[in-house]
């Protein structure tokens, strides 16, 4: 089938998007202010706004595009979109239900992995321990990414000036901790399962 | 011996798909008093009231119901019908089958059912009505416009060329409104100080025009036909007779540095001054928050100066009152503030300026004498970007609605910079072009085809400066690809808002306005320039974001309007209006206090000698309103409104309750 | 004596313990008393709610419970990135019921929504500002200081409300107030890149070089800032911005350490020597 063309067959898409974020697709006029004013469009494959409209579209074939481009893996959250939308429609939240939906559906981008790879890495080190110790988690993320040379010059100075330790602090709560994220992750494939 | 007739209207198929019309005729004629009954496709057309008309002669009929739409849509039509079969008109009632039963329902047994139900009431109320004569009304025929912009100009001169007097008010110094400040017009670029300045002046001499410039409305009271209206004539302190508007109090005051309203503060103006040369009066007035003769007290340059003696520092805000016909509402719209925007750096960078100061620098009277140049350091633009919708169409921070000006004055301006900078290029942000009128489209194309204007389709984020440039971040949503112009100056197309006093005025005025405070129609396609409220009209504006051929064909409906009002010396008005019994009235006063309207007046009753024996309410017919609230409030239970009086309204709920 | 809670969160107590250092010894310097949230835990940052919203809300909801718990009315977050988190999650609990029921019901806590979150800027203007001026002892005159906010302490402003979101000025009152010099600069409230300092280096570079850049165009002496990330990027990342656009010298102060100079605590109090580039020594 052709890139540029897409049919008109209805898909759940849309709808799943409104129901996880609270969000209203059809607000999006398409004015484009939030593209305008990303810092991140040089490095993204759609423009802000043209992640919007292929998510009003819904078609099946999008959300493909949608949720395997790099966009929504270069969104850094800085909100200039949703402060400056026209509409108040919340891009920067849109982006984090895209990015939840893209890793439930194993879509993720493949440059993506970098950014996932920090991710995890992140959680893991708070689920255990209930805080973020910076040292394993830039160890961690290195093994995960295999990206292990960058930075490296910089390491001795953070540990001199004391910024990076190499034991993690352990919080007395770090069973609720854990208890927290087991609920929050069965609470999103329930979820998952009832859009199903 | 009652003789009703019933006629009940299929209204096509609104009510007949769910009302059996036939069954609801057929069960009324079984109804005491009721000696006719039918039902027809549109009982309105012309076959339909003739069904009427004919019914009442032949039959000889006492009462009329005619089962139908909601009386506010015919029960003028019926009861003409009924008048000119030679029975009282008010002998005619309606019964509500379509907006109380067939567009509610779906069931069309239930539906049935409560449509012979409304029939059955009407029935009795008709049985019970008495037969009610029109009160005349005289006329005053003068007219009040409120506000001297295009609007108000053109309702007055088309008024006055009517003959009819004409009272114009006006709130600043002169007349004109934001049309004067205008450089050229779309779609046709003719001058807008040359096609409006003949009629500032034609306002001033025509005979049947009273102008009040400086002047604000204070308290209207009365009806359609009877207003009377107090204006505050702001106290000006020059003698408008004395003044010959030489200019000398101008050219010596030593305020020389206050921003210019007129200019937008792109230029100056003196603390007595009058807006722009072409004023209409040609006069100034003292502004009293600069003169130094109010701030510190002292000065008086300009009395000094004065050769006619025309300079009053004593000069006191009086009250005038006028007795007025009719209404004209034409007080216009204003500009949306621009720094509402942080992003634009409208306040911060000189050079971010409005449409409205992009004009006045178009403008050949303006502050640069009409050659584009930038207020931060007077040179020319080489590159300037148009920003549209800023506030318009923004539910976050704006307004939802299009401004609908904006599309078309866009570009013009970039039309304009070209024709002034040959080498400069326009660039133009918008979301849609809108450009719907007689020769807009076009003019749109002339600007892009001819005139070099490039568009891209796509807000702007953010607007900041580097190096003396002002760097615009915008998109082209078309393309995909974010744009970055390095501009010499910003033009951001703000949105249209209501006045800021036109909560209040129209609250004077009793007449409705929507969330915006724009000025409400009383109906959106039939009746665009009446309000709710009879004899107050609008024109232009202060009704919704209008451009100027639009402005002025509504001036002119609304000027027809009153033109028709005044074309009889009475007006007829309904004689629904409330009754006291003066056997039993007890002068609590408790009608007199709560009548909006007051109708209500202290009356003495005398005896045969002549001596006052007591007082009783009475109600004046030509100003009651027939709203009912004495008859509700009476606790003696002896104020009546007639067409529904007490007999009839305990009638109708019998009707429903003895079935 | 002004009492707050106090949130330190993850980040100040690692790679910006020189922000957690200089803001503990700034608050001693101004007599506040910093109550820490016993046994708080991670907000969650980034990772949490570009992947999981409930963890999002869940994590910072048991440091707004535990503050509650622990008496607190006004807590202080220095982290912008953390402030950003508490905010949102404080703001989605007090605005809806039905999120606050959900996450009451996760964290097996009754968190009530009587904590405010106050980011650094909003405390010291409500309880430093405008006397702070007279208790300045140290000289800052002429110090050209551009005030760099990012994106986290503003945006969104239904939520953050302390500033205007596009131009704001309340850090510069308070530069003003220690006798230093604020620049007028655009790109205050630009991006830096934030969280993808480490996975997407080559753009928070970029970023970094352009808002370093905007920030010596109009003559900054030094940016000061209140965000651990933020400060990263524009520290540490300052030597990659060095080596592929040429050189940069622009020491990055947190403003606890800007404040903590004027009000005369030592450079090495305020940990300013734990910096990449060097910002000792901007006093004369």
């Amino acid at each position: 089938m052709s890139n540029k063309t897409v049919s008109d067959t209805a898909s759940s898409f849309t709808a799943e998007i409104e129901g996880r974020g609270r969000l209203r697709l059809a607000d999006c006029y398409q004015c484009g202010k939030c593209s305008a004013g990303c810092p991140m469009v040089d490095y993204m494959d759609y423009l802000p706004h043209q992640i919007v409209r292929m998510c009003q579209m819904g078609e099946d074939s999008l959300r493909e595009k949608v949720l395997g481009s790099r966009t929504i893996w270069l969104c850094v959250s800085c909100e200039t979109c949703s402060t400056r939308c026209p509409k108040d429609f919340d891009i920067a939240h849109l982006m984090d239900v895209l990015r939840e939906m893209s890793l439930e559906a194993g879509l993720q981008h493949a440059d993506a992995s970098n950014i996932i790879a920090f991710h995890k890495t992140f959680k893991n080190g708070v689920e255990k321990t209930g805080r973020l110790n910076e040292f394993p988690l830039a160890i961690g993320y290195k093994l995960r990414s295999m990206d292990l040379f960058s930075d490296v010059t910089k390491f001795p100075k953070m540990v001199t000036a004391r910024k990076l330790r190499f034991l993690p602090h352990k919080i007395k709560g770090r069973d609720k901790v854990k208890k927290i994220f087991a609920k929050c992750e069965a609470r999103i494939r329930a979820k998952k399962r009832g859009k199903k | 011996m009652a003789r009703i007739g019933v006629f009940v209207c299929h209204c096509g198929e609104n009510i007949a798909r769910t009302v059996d019309c036939a069954r609801v005729a057929e069960t009324a004629a079984k109804f005491p008093g009721v000696a006719h009954a039918v039902d027809y496709t549109y009982m309105c057309s012309d076959p339909g009231q003739n069904l009427i008309k004919e019914a009442i002669r032949e039959k000889r009929l006492t009462g009329v119901v005619v089962a139908a739409c909601s009386p506010r849509m015919h029960e003028p039509t019926f009861r003409r019908a009924a008048a000119e079969a030679g029975l009282n008109p008010f002998l005619c009632e309606m019964a509500n089958i379509r907006e109380h039963v067939s567009w509610v329902h779906e069931d069309r047994e239930v539906a049935t059912a409560k449509a012979i139900d409304h029939v059955r009431i009407m029935v009795e109320k008709v049985r019970h009505n008495e037969p009610l004569y029109p009160i005349r009304v005289p006329i005053t025929k003068k007219a009040l416009v409120i506000g001297g912009g295009i609007a108000g100009i053109q309702a007055a001169l088309d008024i006055a060329n009517g003959g009819q007097e004409v009272i114009l008010v006006e709130k600043e110094p002169s007349i004109g409104g934001h049309m004067a400040q205008l450089s050229e017009t779309f779609p046709t670029l003719d001058c807008s100080q040359c096609i409006l300045t003949p009629r500032m002046v034609e306002v001033a001499s025509h005979p049947n025009i009273t102008l009040y410039t400086y002047s604000e409305i204070e308290e209207v009271e009365g009806f359609i036909g009877n207003f009377e209206v107090k204006i505050r004539k702001k106290a000006r302190s020059v003698d408008l007779n004395k003044c010959t508007g030489c200019g000398l109090c101008m050219e010596k005051c030593p305020m020389k540095k206050i921003p210019s309203e007129f200019e937008c503060g792109l230029g100056a103006r003196t603390a007595i001054y009058r807006p722009f040369p072409q004023a209409v009066p040609a006069k100034p007035v003292i502004d009293r928050e600069h003169c130094l003769m109010f701030t510190r007290g002292k000065c008086g340059t300009c009395a000094k100066v004065c050769p006619t003696g025309a300079i009053n520092y004593e000069d006191q805000d009086e009250i005038v009152t006028e007795k007025v016909g009719a209404i004209v509402v034409a007080t216009g719209y204003r500009v949306m503030d621009a720094d509402l925007y942080g992003e634009y750096g409208y306040g911060k960078y000189p050079d971010v300026i409005t449409g409205m100061q992009f004009e006045r620098l178009l403008s050949a009277s303006g502050p640069t004498t009409g050659e584009v140049r930038r207020p931060s350091d007077g040179k020319i633009p080489k590159k300037v970007v148009f920003v549209q919708c800023v506030g318009s169409r923004d539910n976050a921070r704006g307004v939802p609605y299009c401004s609908k000006i904006c599309c078309m004055y866009t570009a013009k301006h970039a039309m304009l910079y070209k024709h002034k900078v040959h080498d400069g290029q326009a660039y133009v942000f918008y979301m849609d072009i809108r450009a719907g009128g007689k020769n807009y489209d076009e003019f749109v194309r002339r600007a892009i085809e001819e005139d070099d204007a490039m568009y891209y389709r796509g807000r702007v984020s953010k607007i900041y400066e580097e190096n003396g440039k002002l760097i615009v971040k915008g998109v082209d949503t078309l393309s995909g690809l974010t744009i970055q112009v390095n501009a010499d100056m910003v033009v951001l197309a703000t949105a249209v808002l209501s006045q800021e006093d036109a909560e209040p005025l129209a609250q004077k005025l009793s007449i409705s306005y929507d969330e915006y405070d724009f000025l409400t129609e009383a109906h959106p396609k039939l009746r665009p320039v009446e309000t709710n409220t009879a004899g107050i009209f609008l024109a232009g504006a202060c009704q919704a974001p209008k451009d100027i051929p639009d402005t002025v064909a509504q001036a002119g409906g609304a000027a027809s309007k009153v033109l028709g009002l005044f074309s009889s010396d009475e007006l007829e008005r309904e004689p629904v209006i409330a009754r006291v019994n003066e056997e039993t009235c007890v002068a609590c006063w408790r009608c007199y206090n709560a009548c909006p309207y007051g109708a209500i007046e202290k009356k003495e009753i005398k005896d045969r000698q002549g001596r006052a024996v007591r007082w009783v309410a009475h109600v004046n017919e030509s100003v009651c309103a027939g709203c009912g609230l004495c008859n509700a409030i009476c606790p003696s239970n002896s104020v009546e409104l007639d067409g529904f009086d007490d007999e009839q309204l305990y009638a109708e709920i019998g009707a429903l309750s003895n079935e | 004596m002004t009492k707050l809670g106090y949130y330190p969160g993850c980040s100040l107590e690692g790679t910006a313990s020189d922000y957690g250092i200089s803001v503990r010894r700034m608050a001693r310097a101004l007599g506040w008393e910093l109550q820490e949230i016993e046994d708080w835990n991670c907000c969650g940052a980034t990772a949490a709610h570009q992947t999981n919203h409930l963890l999002a809300l869940s994590l910072p909801a048991r440091d707004l419970a535990l503050a509650e718990e622990q008496g607190i009315t006004e807590l202080l977050v220095p982290c912008a990135a953390c402030f950003s988190r508490l905010v949102h999650a404080n703001k989605a609990m007090q605005q809806d019921p039905e999120t606050a029921r959900e996450i009451n019901d996760i964290i097996e806590m009754n968190y009530r929504g009587t904590v405010s979150v106050l980011n650094l800027i909003e405390a010291l203007q409500k309880y430093a500002m405008p006397d702070i001026a007279g208790k300045v002892q140290r000289n800052l005159s002429g110090l050209k200081v551009a005030c760099y906010y990012g994106c986290l302490l503003l945006r969104p402003p239904k939520y953050t409300e302390f500033d205007d979101a596009e131009q704001p000025s309340s850090m510069e009152d308070i530069v003003r107030a220690l006798g230093a010099e604020p620049l007028d600069w655009p790109f205050k409230t630009e991006c830096c890149g934030a969280g993808l300092s480490m996975s997407n280096t080559g753009a928070v570079v970029d970023l970094t070089h352009k808002i370093l850049e905007n920030a010596r165009h109009h003559g900054a002496r030094v940016i000061a800032v209140a965000c651990p990330m933020c400060h990263s990027n524009l520290d540490m990342r300052q030597l990659d911005v060095s080596r592929r656009y040429g050189k940069y010298n622009i020491p990055i102060l947190f403003l606890s350490q800007l404040v903590g100079l004027a009000l005369g605590v030592s450079e090495k109090e305020l940990g300013l020597k734990k910096h990449f580039v060097k910002a000792t020594s901007i006093i004369r």
